[in-house]
């Protein structure tokens, strides 16, 4: 099987024409055709002698995958279904929102994390995404060019995958790149420290973490990686970080009713999240098959937002998305998997 | 701009740590100990490294709260950068340790102590730590040598102790997962509580299964191996 260009590196791409006996120089004309034009092979990189071509050609493919089945929602939400190595399947949605669209990406096949209110963690873990095949679920949707953010909430846990995280953000980002701007991209994870911390040593976008309980023992049941990385260790490195004015830091708080929802949450939120210039997002839940939460009414709901915000935590409820196309990842996965295996 | 300092900061929570003891208890899958000298509950965790090259990862302590050192139990991985070279620890060699900490934590109440592979760990703790009255601890493995400690297990715990083996078959161990043993006894009480540790499939399968049999979530604990 060939290799692919397509998430390779500036520096990886320099390396591969070298070692071809090509100039250096050619490694940059490779980045740009790969990340600033809209082709997708080699033989249509005109610029490039017939004999680099050719030698390219021998070692490596292009490397873009196209998505297998898309299904779109009355809202305008779009769920792609991109095929993997070995009959997997990720999930990659698009929410068109005004002038923006947003793209939500996977990192992992399936998820190690385990989390009781989720569709991904019920398929095990599958296997880690490369750079290409994160940053190639942008690249290979129809909306490819106008993509305004890019929200890394998808299928699986980004900072247990962040090799592959960082070198897609690097790809993003840089000039010889996408050369989107950092702040357009946000990175949602569960909390694990270490991996944060290089994250915010490494790259400029926003994080955005998963609280859904200030309370151990309640996160310990709903998220298992509170008994490695409790959240008030999470949000005590956090609160040391220096985000400077543009970065921002966000909490995901999904509601369960009966659950999360109480007076008792806002003060210990209010308490936990104190000095720390950050936002709450309020998520409706969506019931999975086999989980015995609920969502609470529209009204707990707006109740919740309102009292923190008088509390000074800017919180906002997220619009909920592509219902009618299960636009929360996961289930369209998991029934590709099963379909598959049978 | 972010401050580097905070980053290398993490590295300071681990304190060097003499190995006293390393044994190979089946094919593969080690046990290295070193002296405690933080008192820890059983169920806790501690974070491992062999040098500051690589983030350390995190185990479970095998070993009971009264012992006077601190084991646990890993499998190695070929292409790991940490696990070989911990199987390839001798005592008086050094090793970088956290302190204790983690809450999979267990009461004398009523208990299944449900573990896959060397997600048995917490409970050996348990078990070594005086807590295995009123539990049943149900060990899933692929193969009849990773039953690890279950002569010790088998003695103390009898008809408490079930092995469930997915690839071999033993007159000790029922033939299949966890999930089919648990299926096959549709025994699912109430109120027990149910401590689940081992790979996220396992955990996450066990749990739906439980749930769907009527166990109120909040009866479930689950330690997952990341």
């Amino acid at each position: 099987m060939k290799d692919q260009l397509f998430g390779k590196d500036l520096n990886e791409l320099q390396e591969i024409c070298m070692a071809l006996g090509l100039p250096k120089y050619t490694g940059k004309q490779l980045a740009e055709w790969l990340y600033k034009k809209e082709i997708s092979s080699i033989d249509e990189m005109s610029n490039l002698s017939k004999k680099a071509r050719e030698m390219l050609n021998e070692k490596y493919e292009f490397g873009l995958t196209l998505p297998s089945k898309v299904q779109v929602s009355l809202d305008g939400t779009k769920k792609y279904l991109f095929p993997t190595l070995h009959n997997k399947f990720i999930e990659t949605a698009m929410i068109p929102d005004e002038d923006r669209k947003t793209v939500c990406v996977s990192t992992q096949v399936g998820c190690k994390m385990g989390c009781l209110f989720c569709m991904t963690g019920k398929q095990g873990f599958q296997g880690q995404l490369t750079a290409g095949e994160i940053v190639n679920q942008i690249r290979s949707i129809k909306e490819y060019g106008d993509v305004s953010n890019i929200v890394y909430m998808g299928m699986g846990e980004p900072f247990d995958n962040l090799d592959a995280v960082l070198k897609s953000l690097d790809i993003l980002t840089s000039e010889w790149g996408y050369a989107m701007s950092p702040r357009r991209i946000t990175v949602s994870s569960i909390g694990i420290i270490p991996a944060m911390l290089r994250f915010l040593n490494e790259s400029e976008a926003h994080l955005a973490i998963s609280l859904h309980t200030p309370f151990d023992t309640e996160r310990q049941k709903l998220m298992p990686v509170q008994i490695a990385y409790p959240i008030a260790d999470v949000v005590r490195e956090i609160r040391g970080w220096d985000f400077g004015r543009q970065r921002r830091v966000s909490f995901e708080y999904i509601l369960f009713k009966g659950l999360n929802d109480t007076p008792l949450h806002i003060r210990e939120l209010t308490k936990l999240l104190s000095g720390i210039r950050c936002r709450i997002n309020l998520i409706r839940f969506h019931p999975v098959p086999g989980t015995p939460l609920e969502s609470p009414d529209d009204e707990t709901i707006h109740n919740f937002r309102d009292q923190l915000n008088d509390k000074d935590i800017t919180t906002t409820i997220r619009a909920s998305r592509g219902q009618d196309i299960y636009a929360a990842c996961g289930l369209l996965s998991t029934k590709e998997l099963i379909a598959a295996k049978e | 701009m972010a401050r580097a300092e905070e980053y290398s900061r993490l590295e300071h929570q681990l304190h060097l740590v003499k190995v006293i003891d390393n044994v190979e208890i089946a094919p593969g899958v080690y046990l290295i100990s070193w002296k405690q000298k933080v008192a820890f509950i059983s169920g806790q965790v501690v974070k491992l490294a062999i040098d500051r090259l690589q983030p350390p990862r995190i185990y479970s302590i095998c070993s009971g709260n009264l012992d006077e050192k601190i084991s646990v139990l890993f499998n190695v991985k070929e292409d790991g950068y940490l696990t070989p070279r911990l199987a390839a620890a001798i005592p008086g060699d050094e090793l970088l340790a956290s302190d204790p900490y983690g809450s999979f934590h267990c009461d004398h109440a009523p208990a299944f102590w449900i573990a896959a592979g060397t997600g048995i760990a917490p409970f050996y703790s348990m078990f070594q730590s005086g807590l295995s009255d009123h539990k049943i601890l149900i060990h899933g493995a692929r193969t009849l040598n990773q039953f690890y400690f279950e002569d010790e297990l088998e003695w103390a715990l009898g008809n408490n102790y079930i092995r469930c083996c997915s690839r071999e078959q033993s007159c000790n161990a029922f033939p299949g997962r966890i999930t089919n043993y648990l299926l096959e006894k549709n025994h699912f009480p109430k109120d027990y509580k149910y401590y689940l540790c081992g790979k996220s499939l396992m955990v996450v399968e066990v749990r739906d299964l439980l749930i769907a049999n009527g166990v109120p979530y909040e009866n479930i604990f689950a330690e997952i191996y990341f």
